[in-house]
């Protein structure tokens, strides 16, 4: 992985609304606090955000309304300009690109899908999904034939004449999904796909999300409000509060580990079992030998996997995708994760 | 104190209190002055003649006040004589200059946050604030005090008008000429490059109306242009001698193959619906006889309002791509909306001459403004993230722009398509007064004639034409494709492939004609077209309608006419003649400033001031009059037939088409019947003006009505209010914005109609412009006018408005 270069790197991106925000900026040196700025009539959205993105991974930008996390990524699409550092997509600088070499980029690289799905009212499903092959300057014929593949992906199959008006919240989206990824991008933005949609719609549409990136296995760039949604999807959370990011982490970190106090208030109620996989929890093979008959994955969450562990006295070994043993999980350990933090008795104790 | 607490809680009406009661203080104060500003002229009569000053100096004008009687430059704003600015360096004046100066740096400095450090940073402030005081101090009120108590020398804004037709004139005979080859005089001529520029336009746009009127009836005229082009002889010459050459003129193409075509085009974009609509239009057309109009009128909207629409799309892109393009056109925009008519074709004329290209550049002019309005409305509507989208497909700027802001903002935009086309249609009348023929010529010629019946069956064919194109256009917009049939070439073209057999057959059709009616009297082939008032006619039965009202109604009604005209009309003109200037400049400001603060004042003391200082500020005080009361009448009908509607389904809908209907009627047609029933007074325009202006008030009643959130309702019932306590308690304070905009389109288009009214014979702003039109047209007089009527239109407009706005962040409604 590291000799690879990384898809997305953000270096320093600054991105500040206003009048003087380039000035005001330079004057700052390098430290933006964001109530002077907003004295100065200053908006700041993105503070000072470094952080790579592989090849195939899935990053969540987690933060509340106001906190940056959909101008970051429109910086990093580049809707906006970013008012100072340095972004790279495949190694490529981003911010010096002319407007035609940004064209092609967006043409065949990038694929983006937004909150309120953004289709164009007056084409039917086919046209949308079609649109930017059209816009390339594809024939109409194989755009025609390529968006109709897509729209079989989504699974609108059928509906292929109807226009926006006529279809529902979740249908709406995948024609967005569809269009996002009519031009096979190497980059997939999604700025809170599914936060326009019903609770039941959204889980079937995360679902839907899963099942296509392991088709596809694009690099992800989700931004989300939905702490639960990051913690569902996401390879890496950032969250973000007042343009800062506040950690970048696995899930599973940032839940066991959250580094500041406004991370740790959406952790709290996280129920872990849900979130953590028993490579979290396991220890390694220690002297012991007496092993339990039971083997689970280290990938497993421990919701799946909790009921039988906790009712085996012994070690439960632990695989790993080849089938070995990496490790040991213990039902005492279990126990202690799901409920350890939460026990009145320990602190009366 | 009951009294005075209930005052001091309501602030704004004690404001008006105190606005009415200087206003009616001011009104019984022009003494020596009333009889002569009653009748319009005698005032600026007996000023010429030297029987009085048009102003008096400061110590009389004091004494003169002190005797409870307005000096005469309070009664009538005396001509300003801004080439005359007076700098008087009096202590007095010196003393306003400081006061000015450190009044304003107090401010600067009250409102500053660092005021320890105010001196250093605003050093620049103290010289800025230093010379506006001086400006002020020693220019402009020395000048303002010249201005109404010093010596008038000599008028400069009663001589704009005049400049600026000097200046027209110079512009197209004089500025920047070039010489022209002449055939008549066999030399070269100078020509102006306007008027040749102008003229190139008048030729494209008459070229393009009579090549689409020939090929829909018939004629040579499109030949002999072409003449004019490809021969060396003059065209007319060419047809002389080729007169019977079966190339020396368009033949028509039969009304059939039209009526099948409309038929087909119909059924092609919509449905059976539209395909019945449009055909039938077209039979009504050459059953009624009114083929030929019909086809002259709809050759002008066919080439006029293309024209219109793109024009108006461009500006509206441009205006939405530059913010200063936006900020030069909206004022613009803004003056269109109650610009008059009538005072479009002054301009027209002295620049385009007469004729269908005149009438042409006129519908132009005027239907472009709402179609930029509605363009930049709608791409400024675009959700944001359908733009993004747009480019995060990749698109480039013009891609981004055609393919995906036009399209998505198509619904703003097909409305405004809908204006241009109504535009086009309710101009077909006004611009046949500088020569465009066609079914607005011969209205007016029916007008003229009051026939009633053959004015209605006219207007009814500009109305069906404006319904079947508005509706052709909108079902070509809404038209999608079929990616997945599979079709053969001629399933594919079936429409087409049908259309050119009915044409053959139609033509075949028509050659039978020859035969089928040759034997009759008249000899008209009816399969080929029908001859203007050829075909059937409902006159007959409408006149002897209007007979019938006029014998057995007219008493009854001359009784009502005069008591109303006598009791109401004539003192109410009265009063608004009697008013002195200054108390009309209470009136407006002291409103304006209630509603929408000084802000406001300004704002109308302002349009208020530019038409006092016109010659025309009594025929202006005339157009007020009349608009009060046809708006108060229209708005009390409008409201009340609205909120009864409201309360049933059917009648909503029912009352909502009859406003669609009415609307698109020819405004000019309400006039006939009045004028036989109240002959030529006041009440004839009033009530043409009222059944035109009481559409809009309707309308948004119902609109308003209807829309109030049903929550809030369940809301009242559960708190079990009455029927009437729903009505007046809940529906209609939320309804209330939403029905001051009603009121504002009642203004405009009352004010239209006033105008028009003039046709009647009025003896307001819309008389004089009617006259500057018929005596050929002084240019700068005709804009003045037109200023002036849409300054009414904008005071009143801003004054509602704003109030609406304010009314409505009040209800969380915007």
């Amino acid at each position: 992985m590291s000799d690879q270069q990384p898809v997305i790197k953000c270096d320093s991106v600054y991105k500040i609304f206003g009048k003087n925000a380039e000035k005001m900026l330079q004057d700052a040196n390098g430290k933006v606090v964001a109530a002077e700025f907003q004295k100065a009539g200053c908006v700041v959205g993105v503070n000072n955000a470094s952080f790579e993105v592989n090849k195939g991974e899935m990053l969540v930008v987690m933060g509340l309304s106001g906190s940056g996390k959909s101008t970051l990524l429109r910086c990093i699409s580049r809707l906006t300009d970013a008012t100072a550092g340095n972004i790279y997509i495949e190694g490529e600088d981003l911010i010096s690109m002319s407007d035609k070499e940004l064209i092609e980029l967006r043409r065949n690289k990038m694929g983006m899908v937004f909150q309120s799905f953004a289709l164009l009212p007056h084409k039917t499903v086919l046209e949308n999904i079609a649109f930017p092959l059209q816009v390339k300057g594809n024939s109409t014929k194989d755009s025609i034939k390529r968006a109709k593949d897509m729209v079989d992906l989504v699974g609108l199959t059928g509906r292929e004449n109807y226009f926006p008006r006529q279809l529902s919240g979740g249908q709406q989206q995948r024609v967005g999904i569809a269009r996002s990824l009519a031009v096979e991008p190497d980059i997939w933005f999604l700025d809170e796909p599914f936060s326009a949609l019903d609770p039941l719609i959204r889980k079937e549409m995360q679902d839907e999300f899963l099942r296509l990136q392991g088709v596809l296995n694009k690099t992800i760039l989700f931004v989300t409000h939905d702490f639960d949604e990051a913690l569902r999807l996401a390879d890496r959370i950032a969250i973000m509060k007042d343009g800062i990011i506040e950690q970048l982490d696995t899930p599973a970190n940032i839940v066991l580990n959250p580094e500041t106090e406004y991370v740790r208030k959406f952790t709290e109620d996280v129920p872990r079992e849900k979130v953590l996989k028993i490579k979290s929890v396991m220890e390694p093979v220690g002297d012991e030998t007496d092993f339990s008959d039971l083997r689970v994955s280290e990938d497993a969450l421990i919701e799946t996997v909790a009921e039988a562990v906790l009712g085996d006295p012994k070690s439960v070994p632990v695989l790993n995708a080849n089938d070995d043993i990496v490790g040991v999980v213990h039902s005492s350990k279990v126990i202690h994760v799901l409920f350890g933090e939460n026990s009145t008795l320990e602190s009366n104790a | 104190m009951n009294f005075i607490n209930y005052l001091s809680e309501r602030p704004k009406l004690t404001q008006l209190g105190i606005v009415l009661i200087v206003f009616f203080i001011l009104m019984s104060m022009t003494g020596l002055y009333h009889d002569l500003i009653v009748e319009r002229h005698l005032f600026a009569k007996s000023v010429v003649k030297g029987e009085i000053q048009s102003s008096v100096g400061f110590a009389e004008s004091m004494s003169m006040i002190l005797n409870w009687q307005l000096p005469p430059q309070l009664v009538r704003i005396p001509e300003l004589t801004f080439y005359h600015p007076v700098i008087n360096t009096s202590a007095t004046y010196v003393l306003i200059a400081l006061l000015v100066t450190a009044g304003l740096l107090y401010k600067s400095f009250a409102e500053s946050v660092n005021k320890s450090q105010w001196l250093r940073v605003n050093w620049f402030q103290i010289i800025s604030k230093g010379f506006v005081g001086i400006i002020v101090g020693l220019l402009f009120i020395p000048t303002l005090y010249n201005w109404f108590f010093g010596e008038v020398t000599r008028s400069t804004f009663w001589e704009i008008p005049f400049m600026l037709q000097d200046f027209s004139q110079y512009l197209i005979f004089e500025f920047w000429q070039t010489p022209v080859y002449d055939p008549e005089i066999e030399d070269y001529e100078d020509y102006g490059r306007v008027r040749l520029f102008t003229r190139a336009i008048g030729v494209t746009l008459l070229f393009l109306i009579n090549l689409v009127r020939e090929l829909l009836i018939g004629g040579f005229e499109t030949v002999v242009s072409l003449a004019n082009v490809f021969s060396d002889q003059s065209g007319w010459d060419w047809l002389n001698e080729n007169k019977d050459k079966w190339y020396s003129s368009v033949p028509a193409i039969p009304w059939t193959v039209l009526t099948a075509g409309a038929f087909i085009l119909g059924y092609k974009l919509q449905g059976v619906g539209l395909s019945i609509l449009a055909g039938f239009s077209c039979i009504y057309l050459a059953v009624f006889g009114q083929w030929e109009p019909a086809m002259q009128t709809l050759s002008f909207v066919l080439v006029a309002a293309p024209v219109s629409c793109l024009s108006g799309v461009i500006w509206g892109v441009l205006a939405y791509k530059s913010r200063t393009v936006e900020r030069v056109i909206t004022p613009l925009l803004l003056i269109a909306q109650t610009f008059p008519h009538f005072a479009y074709l002054v301009p027209v004329i002295v620049f385009f001459g007469i004729g269908d290209h005149a009438g042409a550049v006129a519908t132009i002019i005027f239907a472009t403004p709402p179609m930029i309005r509605l363009t930049l409305l709608g791409l400024k509507r675009v959700s944001p993230e359908v733009s993004d989208a747009g480019r995060m497909s990749g698109c480039r700027n013009y891609q981004l722009m055609f393919k995906v802001l036009i399209p998505t903002a198509r619904r703003d935009i097909l409305i405004g398509v809908n204006q241009v086309i109504m535009q086009c249609l309710a101009m077909a009348v006004i611009a046949s007064f500088i020569g465009a023929m066609g079914l607005g010529f011969n209205l007016l010629l029916a007008l003229n004639q009051l026939r009633v019946g053959q004015a209605l069956e006219l207007g009814i064919c500009i109305v069906l034409i404006a319904v079947v194109l508005d509706k052709l256009s909108l079902a070509w917009a809404d038209k999608q494709t079929d990616y997945f049939a599979d079709l053969s070439f001629v399933e594919r073209n079936k429409t087409a492939l049908l259309f050119v057999a009915v044409f053959f057959a139609a033509i075949l059709f028509a050659w039978f004609g020859n035969w089928v009616f040759a034997d009759t009297a008249k000899g008209i082939n009816y399969f080929y077209l029908i001859p203007h008032n050829k075909g059937i006619t409902t006159e007959p039965f409408w006149q002897a309608g209007v007979d019938y009202m006029v014998s057995n109604w007219r008493a009854g009604i001359k009784i009502f006419n005069t008591w109303l005209l006598v009791e109401v009309l004539m003192p109410m003109k009265a009063s608004f003649l009697a008013m002195p200037a200054i108390a009309t400049f209470v009136l407006t400001m002291g409103i304006g400033y209630i509603i929408g603060g000084i802000r406001s004042a300004i704002v109308v003391g302002l349009f208020m001031l530019f038409i006092a200082l016109t010659p025309w500020w009594e025929r202006a005080l005339i157009t007020m009059y009349m608009l009060t009361f046809a708006v108060i009448v229209s708005v009390v009908i409008g409201t009340i037939v609205g909120a009864i509607c409201v309360q049933n389904k059917r009648a909503t809908k029912f009352i909502l088409l009859v406003c669609d209907t009415f609307q698109t009627f020819p405004s000019f047609i309400y006039l006939i019947p009045v004028i036989m029933l109240f002959g030529v007074t006041d009440t004839s325009v009033l009530i043409a003006v009222i059944v035109y202006a009481v559409i809009p008030p309707t309308r948004y009643t119902v609109e308003g009505l209807r829309n109030v959130p049903e929550s809030l309702l369940d809301a009242g019932d559960m708190s079990g209010v009455t029927k009437l306590q729903r009505m007046f308690k809940i529906e209609f304070p939320l309804a209330f914005p939403h029905i001051m905009l009603g009121v504002n389109q009642c203004v405009v288009f009352a004010l239209f109609m006033v105008i028009i009214g003039a046709f009647i014979g009025t003896e307001d702003l819309g008389q004089e412009i009617m006259q500057q039109l018929f005596s050929g047209g002084n240019i700068g007089s005709g804009l003045m006018l037109g200023l002036c009527v849409a300054f009414i239109g904008l005071a009143m407009d801003h004054l509602i408005q704003t109030w609406a706005e304010k009314r409505k962040t009040l209800l969380g409604l915007s």
